[in-house]
């Protein structure tokens, strides 16, 4: 069983949601990971709220968030277990965000730490 | 009450504080000299009492000459002690005191709880010790509960107290910094009895209720205590509570089991699930969300009979949340029953196909209960599974009966 991690990204974090409209994507997400969790193929992850973001560049210049010039933005991830990359994918197919037109979700695996990688 | 019956009341009640209070004195290597001194204080009482009549304080009576055989075991100690190794001891032949005031019993139950439900013994042999030593339970009784013999119980106990030994257990509290570890392995052990008597397949009703009781006096105990006193705790105990409340109604009049949704509503008790509501509601200082936190909460949406989109709703969010903090078959399976009601059939079928629980009778019988007035010939085939798997003659009654309805549509 491998590791893989799911990184959620939305094409353009400008765009501004309401609450009920936020309401209902968190609860898709949540039942999206609990489908997961019941196959007990869940491993962790979490969310990324957009308050207290900064972003270091390489000049050590630090900009509030990842907006502006940074077209994407990562809105959470989370870690699976599956036998192999198309079993994640799978997963990732479900993932709620995939909703918004221009967002996607990466897949990737995570290195074993045995020197493999 | 008569002479018949209240020395086994006593006997529930007092042995296990006079143990854990002469064990906690003596240390936990003579834990078999505590246990035989309260054993011959109660042989002690049935005989004097059987001649005499009943001290107007038994209790006291009790604690008295307990008090006394362990003063008489310490001085003989003493004496052989100060034989053996002259000087090393100073040569005062004090009276050892004996403490058995309600204080000092507390608090030796309550680190004897976390004596007993040390890691270093199988969740079995914590569960064996503390009907033992916690709940004051005979051995018969024990061996009932578990539904095998009292040699095999004996023997349980004797290797896990062996074990304790070896460790070198201390009858204390934790430290503050291991303090949520160990609370965890306590939690987790008066969990276990609770369930032991919550979903025993022991016939016997009314120790299957004490189990229950005597788990959720044990989780009381810490609840009292400022130290233990901690939200998951508080957490586990209203939990509890949630499910008592449901005792009565969810056994029949011959020790069967009745489903949820047949159940006499009238019979659960709203005094158990107020007290619930209570400590789920202490429960919810911290910030730190336990796995009983999240049952507590499903555990209350049930004592809410009406079948709303909003209960279910909430219940599918905290399995959600369950399964990714502890995952488990049957919160798996609750999980998908709860997206059923909350986002249709259609999407539970899709998700419940993915669980893969293919030796799980109860796989079946949801998927059963899914197809049904979906695709019945699928529901049919799917109680016939769950039907081979199906071990209890209660659980083969029920699926047998979803079988008769489903054929008549067939």
């Amino acid at each position: 069983m491998e590791e893989f991690v799911l990184i959620m990204r939305h094409e353009d974090g400008h765009k501004v949601a309401s609450p009920e409209q936020i309401e209902i994507w968190m609860k898709q997400t949540m039942d999206w990971i609990g489908g997961i969790a019941a196959q007990n193929k869940f491993s962790g992850g979490t969310g990324l709220p957009f308050e207290d973001a900064r972003v270091v560049s390489s000049k050590k210049i630090v900009t509030n968030g990842p907006f502006g010039e940074i077209k994407e933005t990562i809105g959470g991830f989370i870690t699976v277990k599956a036998d192999s990359v198309d079993e994640a994918v799978e997963f990732a197919k479900g993932c709620p965000v995939l909703q918004g037109e221009g967002n996607t979700v990466e897949v990737r695996k995570v290195a074993k730490g045995d020197g493999a990688h | 009450m008569d002479k018949e019956e209240l020395i086994p009341h006593l006997f529930r009640t007092e042995y296990r504080k006079i143990v854990s209070a002469l064990c906690k004195r003596f240390g936990f290597d003579q834990i078999e000299i505590a246990e035989d001194i309260a054993s011959d204080t109660f042989m002690t009482a049935a005989q004097t009492w059987g001649l005499k009549s009943i001290p107007q304080n038994p209790t006291a009576w009790l604690y008295n000459v307990a008090k006394n055989k362990a003063k008489n075991h310490l001085q003989r100690d003493h004496l052989f002690e100060n034989k053996i190794v002259p000087g090393l001891k100073d040569n005062s032949s004090d009276t050892p005191e004996i403490d058995l005031s309600p204080q000092y019993i507390n608090d030796s139950q309550l680190q004897m709880m976390f004596a007993i439900c040390h890691p270093s013994i199988s969740p079995e042999a914590q569960i064996g010790l503390s009907l033992r030593i916690l709940c004051g339970f005979g051995i018969e009784e024990i061996a009932d509960a578990f539904l095998t013999n009292k040699e095999t119980i004996n023997k349980r106990l004797f290797r896990a107290k062996e074990k304790l030994r070896e460790e070198k257990i201390k009858i204390e509290l934790p430290g503050v910094s291991e303090i949520d570890e160990r609370l965890e392995t306590v939690l987790t052990t008066i969990y276990l009895l609770f369930n032991e008597g919550y979903y025993s397949v022991s016939q016997n009703k009314t120790l299957r209720k004490d189990l229950c009781y005597e788990a959720m006096r044990l989780c009381y105990m810490l609840v009292e205590n400022k130290y233990t006193n901690k939200p998951q705790v508080n957490a586990l105990l209203s939990l509890m509570c949630f499910h008592a409340s449901r005792f009565e109604a969810r056994i029949d009049k011959n020790g069967e089991l009745v489903l949820y949704e047949e159940q006499d509503t009238t019979l659960w008790n709203s005094d158990l699930i107020s007290k619930g509501g209570y400590f789920l509601n202490c429960a919810s200082s911290g910030n730190k969300i336990s796995k009983y936190h999240l049952q507590a909460a499903i555990a209350y949406w049930n004592t809410q009979k009406s079948d709303t989109k909003d209960k279910w709703g909430n219940i599918l969010q905290l399995y959600n949340q369950l399964l990714q903090i502890e995952y488990s078959p049957i919160a798996a399976l609750n999980r998908t029953y709860a997206l059923s009601k909350a986002n249709g059939k259609q999407v539970a079928i899709t998700e419940a196909e993915k669980l893969n629980l293919t030796d799980n009778q109860f796989y079946f019988a949801l998927l059963g209960e899914l197809y049904t007035d979906v695709d019945n010939i699928k529901a049919n085939q799917n109680f016939q599974k769950a039907l081979s798997l199906a071990k209890t003659q209660t659980d083969k009654h029920t699926i047998q009966k979803k079988i008769e309805i489903i054929s008549a549509f067939l």
